[in-house]
């Protein structure tokens, strides 16, 4: 059930990507670009999305299991340091130069995009890259977990 | 400031962004977990027993989408205009910053204003500031 559902979550994220033009980077490069004619769409996406989440979390907070009965597994630390702030900073830029961030990337692979291809092993590779990087360093792990989800 | 009216989809945006919440919301209902895509990829490059399949499913789910799209309607275009060298640096820095600040647009944006975590908003501010400020230097001063 679990990995059905995490599946099927999957596929209806997709889908809300593809139904909005998210997986389109023309349409994020046309909201990132304040300066010129500026497409409000991707403004829209996050409101819809935030007022359907906003419920469920809202739930998911008074809950201690899922609906599974497996124990919840959402994110406690508050920190706001400067892995967080240059580590979003560094993620924007690269958003900015392509119109892509990964779940859009990876529906545009899907679709067979080729250039998605490019960007989507380049990704990994960066991500890899960060992996190595941490295994490389001796900083505690816990540390380190608190920060690898949201 | 003007607005590209002709580009501008409100009622797309919306309806595709009430579904994504349905994801979103499914996904921490039933598996208890943030849909914060750049996590559940990046997990899979440090693989751990029992942590590993459902990450593979959640992905192939979103590969699959425009397979099950297709079925119902034509697909929407994708304009990819950036040059390989540009998405190849874009996509470095994509996969090092999500991983570094721990979320991208889904997981940080989408999940972490929806339970209005301070660490989501501050990383969102600063991941829609530093598109925006690329955007411009890229379109307005560049003029790549």
């Amino acid at each position: 059930m679990y990995v059905l559902s995490s599946f099927f979550a999957g596929l209806v994220f997709g889908i809300g990507l593809l139904v909005s033009r998210m997986a389109n980077p023309a349409k994020v490069l046309g909201f990132l670009d304040l300066a010129g004619a500026w497409d409000p769409s991707l403004a829209f996406v996050m409101v819809g999305a935030i007022a359907i989440g906003a419920v469920a979390f809202a739930v998911a907070r008074r809950r201690t299991s899922t609906m599974l009965g497996s124990p919840m597994a959402l994110p406690s630390s508050g920190t706001i340091d400067r892995r967080l702030v240059l580590g979003s900073l560094v993620f924007g830029i690269g958003w900015g130069l392509a119109g892509f961030c990964p779940g859009p990337a990876l529906v545009a692979l899907g679709a067979g995009a080729s250039k998605a291809y490019v960007f989507v092993t380049a990704m990994l590779a960066g991500m890899l890259g960060f992996e190595l990087l941490k295994r490389g360093g001796s900083h505690g792990s816990g540390h380190e977990e608190a920060h690898s989800r949201p | 400031m003007t607005i590209d009216w002709t580009s501008f989809t409100p009622w797309s945006a919306v309806v595709g962004g009430l579904i994504i919440g349905v994801a979103v919301s499914l996904f921490v209902l039933v598996n208890g977990r943030i849909a914060g895509i750049s996590g559940i990829v990046g997990g899979l490059l440090r693989p751990r027993t029992g942590d590993v399949v459902w990450r593979f499913a959640f992905v192939a789910g979103l590969i699959l989408a425009p397979l099950a799209y297709a079925i119902v309607t034509t697909l929407p275009s994708i304009d990819i205009a950036a040059s390989d060298p540009t998405l190849i640096l874009a996509g470095v820095l994509v996969g090092i910053g999500t991983r570094y600040g721990a979320g991208c647009t889904s997981g940080h944006g989408v999940c972490g204003l929806s339970r209005l975590s301070p660490r989501s908003i501050v990383a969102t501010v600063t991941f829609m500031g530093a598109g925006f400020a690329t955007v411009f230097v890229a379109r307005h001063m560049i003029g790549a």
